[in-house]
């Protein structure tokens, strides 16, 4: 038996260790496999969890990692688990994508995510809850019921990589994947209290992603800590030959090095960002942090972008345009779930089979993305929603020519909310995304950090924006945070 | 090789009392498969006759997750074809996602180019002089094959993302003689470029004809049909025939015609209707997000341009300087490819014995006689280059006659065997020696005084009997010069 108590170590010690030798990658996957094991009912973080089954791919992670060690290679997530989300692929096992139309649907092989996270010594540790295609911002939408936060058990999760968010936040696992298309990182992570971070678009492959909107689409991590994120974000990063968006710029290293000064760095505050909507709780935290951003030697001026006011509507005309498009392939015929109603012609066999398979989010989002690009309506909504698209991404990008480093701002107006409060009202819903869906319009790298809990107990997080590939400015600048604050412990639910 | 169908058709009765009424207006749309070692937008092999679906991997089976990388090769043979026929590459094109639900169409889409095409404004010079505008050239993806028997259907996608070049003239063409000679001269380039096997049967080269008529002297479109899939030279002219006779009874009766689209019965000779205008889909087109632009800088595009090779314009220019030979005998010896090299390789190995005009001769009428009543390919030749200019050298250095050389020819053709055992086996060396001609000559003379009479008063017909009497006798071989020479000396000495 190890002396170490893995559950009390981050990633970037449980790495260390198992490197060194001091800790052994069995243990570790032991200790964690019992923690999800009590409580991912509770928390419904998992779509699926078969100890067993994890457990037996554990080993053969094991018996690499044990010759890597002998190989005297050091791997940088060595016996590190890490849940992923549900709808991205890991050979032969189930990815439902939280839906039912898929729940039979086995992957025929790895994303290159995955790929990279074996080589690395990572410990898959079982598939994330999520709202159904990635469609929804509380995880409410999953066909496998909702994800609960961890905080306060009458609370969502954050959506759609709720079940990621939760599962870090409650130490079923240090690292998770999610994937953000309007923040479905970020603000999970937000309501959950960890580190969420959106790469710049191009920056994460995307190949093995099933696909929401393409050109907003990231696979984002979950971590406690910074430097955790930082240790995930290494490793997945880098071009990827089967990603034709995927950026050609050599993979990252050393994004944390050591700096304690934000001396000289600029922040912008978005002006249209803190009116009204924006809960006052969330509104005064905020200031704190800035104030302790302040402390750390950097300078917050206020900016207006008109622009980002149009993010709602340009973004549900994008991304459900390109959604419409992408889960077309979805037709019951080749893989997932076929209607089994006698009788059908072909055309109703298709109809049937996504009536039955699809929720009830994800047909609206189907049915709309199909109107803004059908012939009479493309040049109104979905060309005319792609030039506004342009200008908020000139917006933002004119702030950074105006010399600020980094934009910032609450991660979502609110904390997280009541399960079933939002779920009628899909206006309601779609605007907790507002303060996140500007980043990925704009393609630009983004992270949320904890830094408060309001009067309820439940967290608030603060959204940091760079420019494209500057993934670098936002770590360093939330690790000096984290040292400021004396770090992340305090955001730990009592689970 | 040549059609003589058209000048019948043009030449009855009916059709061309229409033509003095009606005006045809002909474009076509022509798919040309590339012949790349892989797919369009992954690494799967292209080979024709490979096992259902042996030929897939997860991009082309349109698995979740997965992204499509642009093959290079394709582009390539893309840029040829746009130099060949002189048109404009644009700098920046862009592939959209045609979208409709088949089964054969494994994403729900077909990546093809839309309105940004990469190749605009070429065109093509028709035997009769007339110049056809090439509207535009765009590439795109092939779909799938749903074969259906024993009361059920599959789906073979081994064509499924094979790449296609999609060539649309300009409604410039007027009558179903043009339409051919069009296709023949774009399947000739495509084949000189070396970028596809242009084979009709196996579908690799394909043509959709888009007919309207309208008053001679009118200056309007009338209103159009489009005949699908035509796969034949034959059937392009037949059914372009019958869609003119058909509109021009539609319109004669007084009628509309109606836009709809058709396919063609070869079987029956008619166009049937497919579906109306009414039914067409709407394709939802929009930029592919996982693609990105595709870029063709001027470089490139002279890369391509150095290595390209002879096309039919230059080497019919060519066959005339170099072979001295009329522009018709070149323009059949470059209608493909091989039959150009074998003409040349030919001439090369009669080394002067024969006129490059000979061998053309030859190869115009004896060879192509022979190659089109036995169906050969040029890949499985039936006469080596060889044996067919030792033939031609044995007739030009006059060992045989050239009577006795298309009697060789034939035995080799059905034989197989070279010209000089066939001459020796059978004895048909051409006799030279004149002491023997002589003693012919005067049997005949003896045997038909009444003749020789004749011919000495003047009719000069009759010499050829006399001729033709000697050569009976001597089964062709005599060298006919010299019987000449025996005859005449002979004729007049009686005198
Ligand atoms: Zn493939």
């Amino acid at each position: 038996m190890s002396a170490l108590e893995p559950l009390a170590l981050s990633a970037s010690q449980v790495a260390q260790e198992v490197n060194a030798g001091s800790l052994k990658a069995h243990d570790v996957a032991a200790a964690y496999a019992r923690r999800v094991e009590n409580l991912h009912r509770e928390l419904n973080t998992h779509i699926e969890w078969d100890k067993e089954a994890v457990l037996n791919e554990v080993d053969k992670q094991l018996a690499y990692i044990e010759a890597a060690r002998y190989a005297q290679k050091s791997l940088p997530l060595a016996g590190v688990p890490i849940a992923i989300k549900d709808n991205i692929m890991v050979d032969s096992q189930t990815v439902s994508c939280g839906s039912q139309l898929l729940r039979n649907h086995r992957a025929a092989y790895d994303a290159t995510v995955i790929q990279k996270l074996k080589a690395a010594g990572a410990l898959l540790f079982g598939r994330t809850n999520m709202d159904e295609f990635a469609m929804g911002s509380s995880c409410e939408n999953s066909s496998y019921g909702p994800t609960i936060n961890p905080w306060n058990r009458r609370h969502v999760a954050g959506g759609s990589s709720g079940g990621s968010a939760a599962a870090v936040a409650a130490r079923l696992t240090p690292l998770a994947l999610g994937s953000d298309t309007g923040g479905s990182v970020r603000q999970p992570a937000s309501f959950c209290g960890v580190v969420g971070l959106k790469p710049t678009y191009g920056r994460v492959s995307r190949y093995g992603l099933i696909a929401y909107g393409s050109s907003l689409d990231q696979i984002g991590t979950f971590a406690t800590s910074v430097q955790d994120t930082a240790l995930l974000y290494e490793v997945i990063a880098g071009h990827d030959p089967a990603d034709s968006t995927s950026a050609r710029i050599a993979a990252p290293q050393g994004s944390l090095a050591s700096t304690s000064s934000l001396k000289g760095k600029r922040i912008a505050i978005i002006k249209e960002f803190m009116s009204e909507g924006l809960d006052e709780d969330v509104r005064t935290h905020f200031d704190q942090a800035l104030d302790v951003y302040r402390a750390a030697g950097a300078t917050v001026e206020t900016v207006s972008l008109p622009h980002l006011l149009h993010c709602i509507p340009v973004y549900y005309i994008i991304a459900t345009a390109e959604a419409s498009s992408n889960l077309a392939r979805f037709d019951g015929i080749r893989y997932g779930v076929r209607s089994q109603k006698p009788g059908l012609s072909l055309r109703e066999l298709y109809t049937q089979s996504r009536s039955e398979g699809f929720g009830r989010e994800v047909k609206q989002r189907i049915m709309l993305g199909t109107y803004v690009l059908s012939s009479g309506y493309y040049d109104a909504y979905y060309a005319k929603a792609n030039r506004i698209r342009e200008m908020i991404r000139r917006e933002i990008q004119g702030v950074f020519e105006q010399g600020f480093d980094l934009i910032a701002s609450p991660t979502s107006p609110t904390t997280a909310f009541e399960l079933g409060q939002k779920t009628q009202d899909s206006l309601a819903m779609y605007l907790s995304d507002i303060y996140t869906l500007a980043a990925n319009l704009a393609g630009i790298p983004a992270l949320s950090q904890p830094i408060g809990l309001c009067r309820k107990g439940l967290p608030i997080g603060m959204q940091l924006m760079a420019p494209a590939f500057g993934e670098e400015t936002l770590l360093r600048s939330a690790q000096v945070y984290e040292q400021q604050i004396n770090g992340t412990e305090k955001f730990r639910p009592r689970i | 090789m040549s059609s003589k169908s058209t000048e019948q058709k043009s030449s009855d009765h009916g059709f061309n009392s229409i033509l003095s009424r009606f005006e045809p207006v002909i474009g076509l749309e022509v798919h040309c498969q590339l012949k790349t070692e892989s797919k369009l937008f992954c690494g799967c092999k292209t080979n024709f006759g490979a096992m259902a679906n042996q030929n897939t991997c997860p991009v082309c089976l349109g698995l979740p997750g997965v992204l499509p990388v642009l093959n290079h090769e394709a582009v390539e043979y893309a840029i040829r074809m746009a130099l060949a026929v002189g048109a404009i590459i644009r700098e920046r094109s862009v592939f959209a996602r045609k979208q409709y639900f088949y089964p054969d169409l494994p994403k729900g889409y077909q990546l093809t180019q839309y309105d940004l095409p990469y190749c605009e404004n070429g065109s093509l010079t028709l035997d009769n002089g007339r110049k056809i505008t090439i509207q535009r050239i765009h590439m795109e993806e092939d779909a799938g094959k749903n074969i259906h028997g024993d009361n059920a259907s599959y789906v073979d996608l081994n064509r499924a993302g094979i790449p296609l070049l999609e060539i649309v003239s300009a409604p410039e063409i007027k009558s179903p003689a043009e339409a051919a000679d069009y296709l023949k001269k774009l399947r000739a380039i495509a084949r000189y470029l070396d970028i596809s096997d242009g084979n009709l049967e196996e579908g690799s080269f394909r043509c959709d004809a888009n007919v309207s008529l309208r008053p001679v002297g009118s200056k309007t479109l009338g209103t159009r049909t489009e005949i699908k899939n035509l796969n034949s030279f034959r059937n392009v002219e037949k059914a372009i025939t019958y869609e003119i006779l058909r509109q021009a009874d539609v319109l004669e009766s007084g009628d509309k015609v109606k836009q709809v689209t058709l396919q063609f019965d070869a079987a029956i000779g008619r166009t049937l209707v497919m579906r109306s205008k009414e039914d067409s889909p709407d394709y939802r087109y929009f930029p592919d997000p996982d693609l990105g632009a595709l870029l063709i800088n001027e470089a490139r595009v002279q890369n391509v341009r150095a290595n390209i090779l002879e096309l039919p314009e230059q080497k019919v220019q060519r066959f005339q300087d170099t072979f001295s030979i009329p522009e018709a005998d070149a323009r059949q010896l470059t209608e493909e490819k091989e039959l150009a090299a074998f003409f040349e390789d030919v001439v090369q190995k009669v080394d002067g014995a024969v006129a490059p005009k000979i061998v053309a001769n030859w190869m115009l009428s004896e060879y192509l006689r022979e190659f089109n009543a036995r169906q050969w390919h040029f890949d499985k030749p039936f006469v080596s280059s060889e044996r067919f200019a030792r033939l031609l050298k044995l007739l030009g250095e006059g060992t045989i006659s050239g009577k006795i050389a298309k009697a060789v020819f034939e035995d080799m053709a059905a034989s197989g065997s070279d010209p000089d055992s066939i001459i020796e086996a059978k004895g048909l060396v051409q006799i030279s020696d004149s002491a023997a001609i002589k003693a012919v000559v005067d049997q005949v003379i003896a045997a038909h005084p009444e003749q020789v009479a004749q011919y000495l008063s003047g009719k000069q017909k009759v010499y050829g009997f006399l001729v033709g009497q000697v050569m009976k006798i001597s089964a062709g071989r005599f060298n006919p010069n010299l019987l000449n020479e025996c005859l005449k000396e002979a004729l007049h000495g009686k005198s």
